[in-house]
């Protein structure tokens, strides 16, 4: 029997924002657009009606009720938006002289950039300039990935991205030197929107490590949607590092999407630490043999912030392996999503994946929900998953207090031991003293 | 130095402290001895300030400071040390990490000043040598992978590098054996000075044989029923407690 409960049901206050918004992006011009991009920002837009925008009635948005995004007046953040300098920006870099891409609500600035012509090679460029020319890859990547037509945000993404990075390392090149994407929020008007987009591809046997950062130089309740795909040939290696860390008022959306060839390698870090509502998508399609993903996560939330992680392991060939760890510190009223599908195809024997969250949460008030979603189609294979939620041990709180370290830092050394089991998997040098600074200040001021 | 006079205490629901009266002075070594449920690990938890013994009656004054009325922090920077009957592993903490805040901690308390890494260690190699200590252990985080004997030396190493003005050893015989024994008493005693004392609880004489106390206490349903010098650990070892039990419940105060 049909029921009304079923037909989807929208304020009509947040459909006509909405509705305002997607006009106002709508209006960007995108005559660079080459033309293989045009039909698929058509069908984008038409997933974007076709999906609707997620509601906690969708099995997807449970926990996270993203509808409050809809209260503020969004639009697209303007080009010309804060006049920034290096010394702006040379906080949120990871080295001073490393190479690194520089994004200003959205759009590349080569000013504030350094990326020096690389020997080898390795490109890196803005997506905005490298879909005026033709690089290679691109249209054969960009876009092909991140299932538009399952997601509203990578919808509302590929429908409206004009800007972002194009990262290729040719087959065989080893890139030593760490690149950063810098993706900086500054509008200072509320509802300012960037679609933030990134592609990644790796050669044969070429090997990366790429660390993206979201931040916000303001306090005004701006909305981040990012897209990220990163495509592994045989043999490539990657670590892929994300840190977000937008200021507390904002709405941070993520789909970071992974395909994987034969015996390659893909490391990938989430660590979320700011945003009002971050919502953070991490797939990856291990898709020929021998393939290895390591997902780590690390979600810090205090005060009422939410913060939602959704991964995919999507084993769909055999001999593949699959780590995830992700950890959760929750304090004050925060509220953490861990949800961990694995799916193991009917092809996919001698697979072998684990999965793990743990969280521990530092006051009455914080919550998590946390749920391992196995599908496994083959017989032959080795999955494993485990969740905890859990406080501070106690013992171990009374044992540093009887030597002599007060309960503030006793609890902040213990916050700090369960975060380092996630940092301590980060493998790039820099985004690692970067990590390790960024979480001494954040758990110096936390109301512990 | 530490004045306990008539001290009850229990956890919820259940008195075990019930009137216990000591008194500790400079360079003396106590020894707290009595049979299983007695009370001792109480004590001992109470005068180190674990929250879950509530205090009912009667009160505990260290060199002439409220020591109830203080956070546990507050009692080891002051100078009271417990030697854990189970020393807790703190995954994630490293150990020198771990022991130059709480020695900084200490030392601020004293208005000392902090010691810098380079100090530190060599501090630690000194004393690390003292309680034959391995110093690859101190890489790892707090007393994780640690042996029985590893974790109860660590503690009277951790003691050495503190130094406090009262140790209270808690059952830090148990688990050992005599090697590890003989190398836990040897560090207790290279510690002992004119100006600190210690409290060692034990169940068993064993440990007296290498730290010789000045004076025995026997603990008994939550009060010191018996006290004497070190030859009461002998005559208790030869004869059990329950002679002195009996002497209790028959009133006449353990005087048999």
């Amino acid at each position: 029997m049909e029921t009304l409960e079923k037909a989807p049901i929208r304020a009509s206050a947040p459909v006509d924002t909405l509705a305002a918004a997607l006009a106002a992006f709508a209006s960007i011009p995108v005559e660079e657009n080459p033309p293989w991009l045009k039909p698929i920002r058509a069908q984008a837009r038409k997933s974007l009606d076709a999906l609707g925008f997620p509601t906690t009635r969708h099995e997807e948005w449970r926990f996270t009720n993203i509808a409050p995004l809809l209260q503020l007046p969004l639009h697209p953040a303007a080009s010309n938006g804060r006049q920034l300098t290096a010394a702006d920006v040379a906080p949120f870099r990871m080295e001073t002289d490393g190479l690194c891409l520089v994004f200003v609500d959205g759009w590349f600035r080569e000013d504030l950039s350094s990326a020096p012509q690389q020997k080898g090679g390795l490109l890196l460029a803005s997506l905005r300039a490298a879909l005026a020319g033709s690089a290679p890859g691109l249209e054969a990547h960009l876009t092909r990935h991140a299932a538009f037509t399952e997601s509203f945000f990578t919808a509302l993404n590929t429908a409206f991205f004009h800007d972002g990075a194009f990262v290729s390392v040719p087959a065989g090149l080893i890139v030593e030197k760490p690149v950063q994407l810098l993706y900086l929020a500054t509008a200072s008007q509320q509802g300012a929107a960037t679609q933030n987009r990134t592609l990644v591809l790796a050669g044969k046997g070429g090997s990366l490590k790429i660390v993206e950062t979201y931040a916000s130089l303001h306090e005004s309740a701006h909305f981040t949607n990012a897209v990220t795909e990163l495509v592994l040939d045989a043999e490539a290696r990657v670590e892929h590092c994300r840190l977000q860390n937008e200021n507390g008022r904002a709405f941070h959306v993520s789909t970071v999407q992974a395909v994987q060839a034969q015996g390659s390698q893909w490391t990938s870090h989430s660590i979320a630490t700011g945003a009002r509502l971050a919502r953070n998508q991490v797939q990856t399609l291990l898709n020929a043999q021998g393939a290895e993903a390591v997902l780590n996560g690390l979600y810090l939330g205090r005060h009422e912030q939410l913060i939602d992680h959704h991964t995919v392991v999507d084993h769909a060939q055999p001999h593949c392996q699959s780590h995830e760890f992700y950890h959760g510190v929750l304090a004050d009223r925060s509220h953490g999503v861990f949800n961990g599908k694995i799916f193991v195809r009917p092809d996919a024997q001698k697979t072998n994946a684990k999965q793990t969250n743990r969280n521990l949460l530092l006051s009455g008030d914080a919550s998590i929900d946390t749920k391992p979603q196995l599908e496994i189609f083959a017989d032959d294979v080795k999955c494993t998953h485990g969740a905890t939620i859990g406080q501070l041990n106690d013992e171990a709180l009374f044992y540093l207090r009887a030597r002599g370290i007060g309960l503030a830092q006793a609890r902040r050394m213990l916050i700090r031991a369960f975060a380092n089991d996630v940092v301590e998997r980060v493998t790039i040098a820099p985004a690692r003293e970067h990590l390790d600074r960024l979480l001494q200040d954040r758990f110096a001021d936390t109301t512990v | 130095m530490l004045e306990i006079r008539n001290l009850s205490a229990g956890v919820t629901g259940k008195e075990i402290l019930k009137g216990l009266s000591l008194s500790v002075q400079p360079g003396e070594v106590h020894a707290i001895m009595g049979p299983n449920g007695s009370g001792k690990s109480t004590l001992a938890g109470v005068l180190a300030g674990r929250s879950e013994y509530a205090v009912t009656g009667g009160g505990v004054t260290f060199n002439g400071a409220d020591l109830l009325e203080m956070k546990p922090e507050e009692r080891a920077r002051a100078g009271v040390f417990l030697a854990f009957q189970y020393p807790v592993e703190i995954p994630g903490v490293n150990s020198t990490y771990f022991l130059k805040a709480a020695l900084n901690e200490c030392r601020k308390a004293r208005h000392e000043e902090e010691l810098d890494a380079v100090e530190f260690l060599a501090l630690v190699k000194n004393k690390t040598k003292l309680l034959e200590l391995d110093p690859a252990l101190l890489n790892r985080p707090v007393n994780e992978g640690f042996s029985g004997g590893e974790k109860k030396r660590n503690e009277i190493f951790q003691m050495a590098v503190l130094e406090p003005k009262l140790a209270i050893l808690d059952e830090t015989d148990s688990g050992l054996d005599i090697d590890a024994l003989r190398i836990v008493a040897g560090g207790v005693n290279k510690l002992r000075r004119p100006d600190n004392a210690t409290l060692v609880i034990t169940h068993y004489q064993r440990l007296l044989n290498y730290i010789v106390p000045d004076f025995v206490h026997v603990l008994a349903n939550g009060r010191i029923v018996k006290s004497g010098g070190k030859e009461l650990a002998l005559e208790l070892e030869k004869r059990g407690y329950d002679w002195i039990l009996e002497g209790v419940a028959s009133g006449n105060n353990g005087k048999a």
